[in-house]
Order: structure tokens, then C-alpha cells, then sequence
């Protein structure tokens, strides 16, 4: 097991009014070479996560508590310097959600990734220089475009030297927060194409962080489901998209339309995601599930292996087995 | 559904955007340049119908939906509602038009005024064109924000946009397009700011609104699984031209164009055991300054022939109201 996470909680404190529940006890492992899905709606608490594992929290993003391994190595209660010159971006790093507009528009990209290097390494520009040329022939672009300014780059070009940059320091696990937001399909396609091509030749694991159940479900071996700040499900990807257990997973792939398919009614769930400052008692699903029972309100359900593999956080998963939202 | 009479026809519709000249070119004497948004887009609405155009940023979409309105002015062409020349029209008559065709934007968080309250931003329509005094007014906003489901409605009037959720939001500014019981809507992108479980109630919400207030929708989007879920019809664009026209059903399950073809094989689907394959295309879109001469495809599509360089392919009916414009097609 290459990253472990337990039991992880990251809360925002507001002045006055408490904390925000963004991260809560978030369990999760990674493999060597494995890319793990996670999906969620917008609050849901999967881009705090990304920032949480990177440590890179604001000021008032607060960790209560949780464990985090990398090779059995704890990293969450390491010294920040030396995690910051150690493990971020030298081991894990990020492409972030609307990287494509995360370049320093005044400098030229082969410059800003050799500058990522360089800070890191102790190399001379020249051998930098080398490195990032064998970079973005990986990512796909012409050496001869390293002096280029990032303005001279299309959306996809800017996000394919985005994840270069990502690359440059030989890291064990990527996260992708949202890589593909604001770009068209076809970019879209041919960047997922460019991670899982990299992330064979490499042996990365990938943690794919998106709202999009599809863009997730292309790339991933297994999948977290996050509702509220909460893992509600975790499997296999075909496990989880054939038989989902989860009343907010059932709910959500009901909700998505795919282009294969015939024609079908899609739902929706009503209401909308609590608010994570005072977040509801017992299960976080309950005032929208159309399956609660009253000791939904009262306990909150522990995270159980329903097979092998495949975790569900919900009291009545065995009997609602194959039963479809609403 | 192409039963009925067309509520909107588009014929050869066209809207340049000049490019700033610099300083250089005036002294240059360089000729002007266009930007060709919409270059000459032909399509029929019909009544009840929702006519969907699709394809990616920059091929003209949105100028299409807005140049029907009249919220940018076309260079040329002709939009007829309900047979008569909306270009033509005064700004009387315009305004009369404003009525009965209205707008959903993209960003419901950006589309409504954060200091208005709900009742004012739905009432507002209402005032422009002086119908009804206070009380009748209060009566139909109220109505209508039952009618997009916003119940009960009287909690929902003196809030502001920033208390109300991304898809509450959307259903004011639905709400707001439709106080003047319009008969033609312009949905541009409406699902696309939203979370998965919302948009499927705001394409619900739609479906139900048009068969409940008799409207006909043309609906913008980028999302081809969007439009194949809510749209009758459907208009592929591609720098500023419709490639391939027809029933979603045929276009999307059975395409003919070879850019339709890279579009539909590039969309992922929620079944983990399907992946996407290669993609049919080459290259990146070129600039809509300078379309590439015939078929502007040409340059990015693998079957390039010829003739695809020098003679622009037409619009051509392959099968029984499905269109395409490509020479492998005639």
C-alpha cells in the first residue's frame, strides 16, 4: 500500500460561527500504479481533501485528527518545511483545477517548469533544461515549443505542460483535481488519454478528483463516493457503477445521462447537500434519502465491508440490495 | 417531431465580428478582418419542438441563439417568427417581439442581480412592459414560481440570488423568461453550471414547462448527452456552419459526418466497461480568422480528399430528415 489515509479530518473554522465539516473522517488506501476515482457534487468536500493531502491548507483550514502513510511513513504530523521540501511535488503532486490558467503568463513554460526543478534539485539550468524538453515530448508537445509564452498555447497544450510541470520531479501518486474542466470533449479525451498512457509507462497512482461520473469512470480502477465531507461508498468502479449500494451513489448515476443509452428518465434528488457548518445527526444522506428510517436520524452508520473490496456507509444497504432510487 | 408549423426559420444567417485593427495595419493598409462567428445557418424550428445546437467553444453556438433574438445584431440573413422578418422589425415591433422570445443564460450565479430580491427580478419583465398593476403582478410572479416549482412560493419572493442554491437560481431566471408567457425560448447552456442530480431536475423541469406552457425551445449546448436526453432535432456546428442536421436519435446513434463522428467517440459514458477508443480527427481547431478554404474540416479530417480543399460541401438530405454537408455524402 503506497498512500494510506484514516479516519481524516480537515474542518474550516469560521470566526463566530464554528467549523465547517469539509473533510470528516475520510478512509481511504492507494496502490502502486492505481488510479483511484473520486467523485462528488460541488461542496462535497473532494477538492478540500486533494489541498489536505498536499497540506497545502489555508489558514483556517484546521486538521482534527487521522492518520496519513506514505510507505508507512507518517506525513500528516511531519515538520511542514520538511514535508514541504521532501514529499510535495517530489512525491505527491498536483495538477489543479483550472491549471491551464495556473502559468505565469510573462514567462516562458519550458522556464517555469525548469524553475519547479530547479528549486527542488540542485541541477544546473542546463540539465533542467534537458529534463523539461524530455517532459513535454511526453505530455505530447514539440520540444521547439519550450520558449514559447503560455498565451501561444491552446487550452489543451496549456493543461498537457500543466500536468509536465506536475511530472518533473518523478513523483509516486499524482492527484488530477478537475483536470479536464473548461475544456472541449475532444481535448478532454485525448488529455484523459495522455494520464492513462503516462500512468502506464510510469507506474503512477493517480487519485482523480471530479463532479463527472463519466470522465471518472474512464480512467478509474476503483472509486469514493463523497457525500457531505464523508466517503459514502468505495469499490471496485464496475462493482460500484453495476451494483451500487449507496442510496447518493444509486441516485447519482440514476441522474446522468449517457449517449449510448436509450432514451431513459433521468431523477433527481431532492433538496440539496446540508450545510457542513451544522452538518445533520446520524447518516448525512438522511433528509434527502427516500429510504430512511428513524435510526437514520439517530446514528450515524459506520463505514462496512459489504464485500470483498467494497465499503458502503449506510444502515439498510443489505436490504436495499438492487432496489432502485425512487 | 417536425409535425406543426415552424415557429422559427433561420435562413442563411450570418454575423461577423471585425477584428480590432492595430496601428500597423491601418498604416498597412491591410484589409479588414472578420471573425466569422455564424456563417450562414440554415434550420427550421417548429412548434413544440426542442431544437438543439451543438459543438464545441468557438463554433458560433451561442451568437447563433443570440442573433435570432436580436441581442447581437446579424450581418446577414433572414429570421423569420412565425413568417415574419425579425430583422426588419422596428423597435416597436421589437419590443412586442421580446415578448414571446426570451433567454435562459449559461450561469445562474452570474445572470441574476446579487441586490434584487427573487419578486423583483421575476416582477421586472412585468414592469418593462406594463402589464397589470401591483397586485396582478404579485399574482402572476407568484404563479409562475409555483409553476417552475419553487413552492411554497411565498418564501421564496424576498429572498436574494445569494440565498438560494445554483439550481433554485436557475429556476428564477426560468421563471423570469417565462412571466411574459413567451411561446419561443433560447436555452443557452442551461445545465452546464450545475451538479449531476440538478440537471437532471432542470431538464425535467423543461421538458414539463414546454408540454404545460406550449414553447418551443432552442437549446444550446456543448453536452451531446444533454441533447440527446432533451432535444427532438439537432445542428452540429463547426466554425460558424451547420455540418449535419437531424433527429438526435439519427444524428448521434448513427452519424454521418466525420466531425460528428471524433465528437461522439470522444464523449466518456458512466459505464466503466466502455471506453473511449481513438478519435477519429487530426490536429486542433483552426482559427475562425482564417476558415480554411472548401470544407473548413479539412484540414483535421482523415478522410480529406481533394476536392474537400477547393469546393465548400453543401447541406445535402442523406435520409429522411437528416442532412449532412460533407463530400464523402452525396
Amino acid at each position: 500500500m503506497l498512500l494510506e489515509v484514516k479516519d481524516l479530518k480537515m474542518y474550516y473554522e469560521i470566526l463566530g460561527k464554528g467549523e465547517v465539516h469539509a473533510v470528516d473522517n475520510v478512509s481511504f488506501s492507494l496502490d502502486k500504479g492505481e488510479t483511484l476515482g473520486i467523485v462528488g457534487e460541488s461542496g462535497c468536500g473532494k477538492s478540500s481533501l486533494a489541498i489536505t493531502i498536499l497540506r497545502l491548507l489555508p489558514i483556517n483550514g484546521k486538521i482534527y485528527g487521522g492518520e496519513m502513510l506514505l510507505n508507512g511513513e507518517d506525513i500528516l504530523n511531519m515538520d511542514l518545511e520538511r514535508f514541504r521540501r521532501e514529499i510535495r511535488w517530489k512525491r505527491i503532486s498536483i495538477v489543479f483545477q483550472g491549471a491551464m490558467n495556473a502559468l505565469n503568463p510573462v514567462i516562458k513554460v519550458g522556464d517555469q517548469i525548469a524553475e519547479a526543478i530547479m528549486i527542488h534539485e540542485k541541477i544546473s539550468k542546463k540539465e533542467a533544461m534537458k529534463r523539461v524538453i524530455e517532459l513535454l515530448e511526453m505530455v505530447g508537445i514539440d520540444a521547439s515549443r519550450a520558449t514559447s509564452y503560455p498565451f501561444e498555447f491552446s487550452g489543451g497544450m496549456r493543461q498537457r505542460a500543466m500536468i509536465a510541470m506536475a511530472l518533473a520531479l518523478n513523483p509516486e501518486i499524482l492527484i488530477a483535481d478537475e483536470p479536464t474542466t473548461a475544456l472541449d470533449v475532444i481535448v478532454q479525451a485525448q488529455i484523459l488519454k495522455l494520464i492513462k498512457d503516462i500512468q502506464r509507462k510510469l507506474k503512477l497512482s493517480v487519485i482523480l478528483i471530479s463532479h463527472d461520473i463519466s470522465m471518472v469512470s474512464e480512467l478509474s480502477d476503483r472509486i469514493a463516493v463523497m457525500y457531505a465531507g464523508q466517503i459514502v461508498e468505495l469499490g471496485n468502479i464496475v462493482d460500484v457503477y453495476v451494483n451500487p449500494l449507496h442510496p447518493y451513489t444509486k441516485a447519482l448515476l440514476s441522474s446522468v445521462p449517457s449517449i449510448k443509452e436509450k432514451r431513459r428518465k433521468l431523477k433527481s434528488i431532492p433538496g440539496a447537500p446540508p450545510n457542513l457548518l451544522n452538518p445533520p445527526s446520524g447518516c448525512r444522506f438522511h433528509l434527502r434519502c427516500p429510504f430512511k428510517i428513524d435510526l437514520c436520524a439517530e446514528k450515524e452508520p459506520d463505514f462496512i465491508r459489504a464485500s470483498k473490496g467494497h465499503f458502503v456507509k449506510c444502515h439498510r444497504f443489505e436490504e436495499l440490495r438492487g432496489v432502485d432510487f425512487r | 417531431m417536425t409535425s406543426g408549423k415552424p415557429v422559427i426559420e433561420v435562413v442563411n444567417l450570418k454575423k461577423y465580428f471585425p477584428v480590432r485593427a492595430g496601428l500597423i495595419d491601418l498604416i498597412m493598409r491591410r484589409p479588414r478582418l472578420y471573425i466569422k462567428a455564424v456563417d450562414g445557418v440554415t434550420f427550421s424550428i417548429y412548434e413544440k419542438e426542442i431544437f438543439c445546437l451543438a459543438g464545441e467553444s468557438g463554433c458560433g453556438k451561442t451568437t447563433t441563439g443570440r442573433a435570432i433574438l436580436r441581442l447581437v445584431e446579424p450581418t446577414a440573413g433572414k429570421v423569420l417568427f412565425k413568417g415574419e422578418n425579425v430583422l426588419e422589425y422596428d423597435n416597436v415591433r421589437l419590443k412586442e417581439f421580446r415578448k414571446k422570445a426570451q433567454i435562459i443564460f449559461q450561469d445562474p450565479y452570474e445572470s441574476l442581480h446579487p441586490r434584487m430580491s427573487v419578486y423583483d427580478i421575476v416582477e421586472e419583465p412585468l414592469r418593462i412592459h406594463k402589464i397589470g398593476d401591483k397586485k396582478e403582478r404579485l399574482e402572476l410572479v407568484t404563479k409562475i414560481l409555483e409553476d417552475v416549482e419553487l413552492k411554497p412560493p411565498e418564501e421564496f419572493l424576498y429572498r436574494r440570488p445569494h440565498e438560494l442554491s445554483g439550481g433554485q437560481r436557475q429556476r428564477v431566471a426560468i421563471a423570469r423568461a417565462l412571466i411574459l408567457n413567451p411561446e419561443f425560448i433560447v436555452a443557452d447552456e442551461p445545465v452546464s453550471m450545475l451538479d449531476m442530480s440538478i440537471r437532471a431536475e432542470i431538464l425535467n423541469l423543461m421538458l414539463k414547462l414546454r408540454d404545460e406552457h406550449k414553447l418551443t425551445y432552442l437549446f444550446i449546448t456543448h453536452d451531446l448527452a444533454v441533447a440527446k436526453y432533451i432535444c427532438d432535432r439537432i445542428g452540429i456546428m463547426y466554425l460558424g456552419k451547420i455540418f449535419e442536421l437531424g433527429s438526435v436519435e439519427e444524428v448521434i446513434d448513427n452519424p454521418y459526418h466525420p466531425y460528428t463522428k471524433a465528437l461522439i467517440s470522444a464523449i466518456p459514458t458512466p459505464d466503466p466497461r466502455v471506453k473511449i477508443g481513438e478519435i477519429p480527427i487530426k490536429g486542433e481547431v483552426s482559427s475562425p480568422i482564417n476558415v480554411p478554404s472548401g470544407c473548413s474540416f479539412h484540414p483535421r479530417c482523415i478522410y480529406s480528399m481533394k476536392i474537400c480543399k477547393e469546393v465548400e460541401p453543401k447541406l445535402i438530405e442523406v435520409s429522411k430528415g437528416h442532412y449532412v454537408a460533407c463530400h464523402l455524402h452525396r
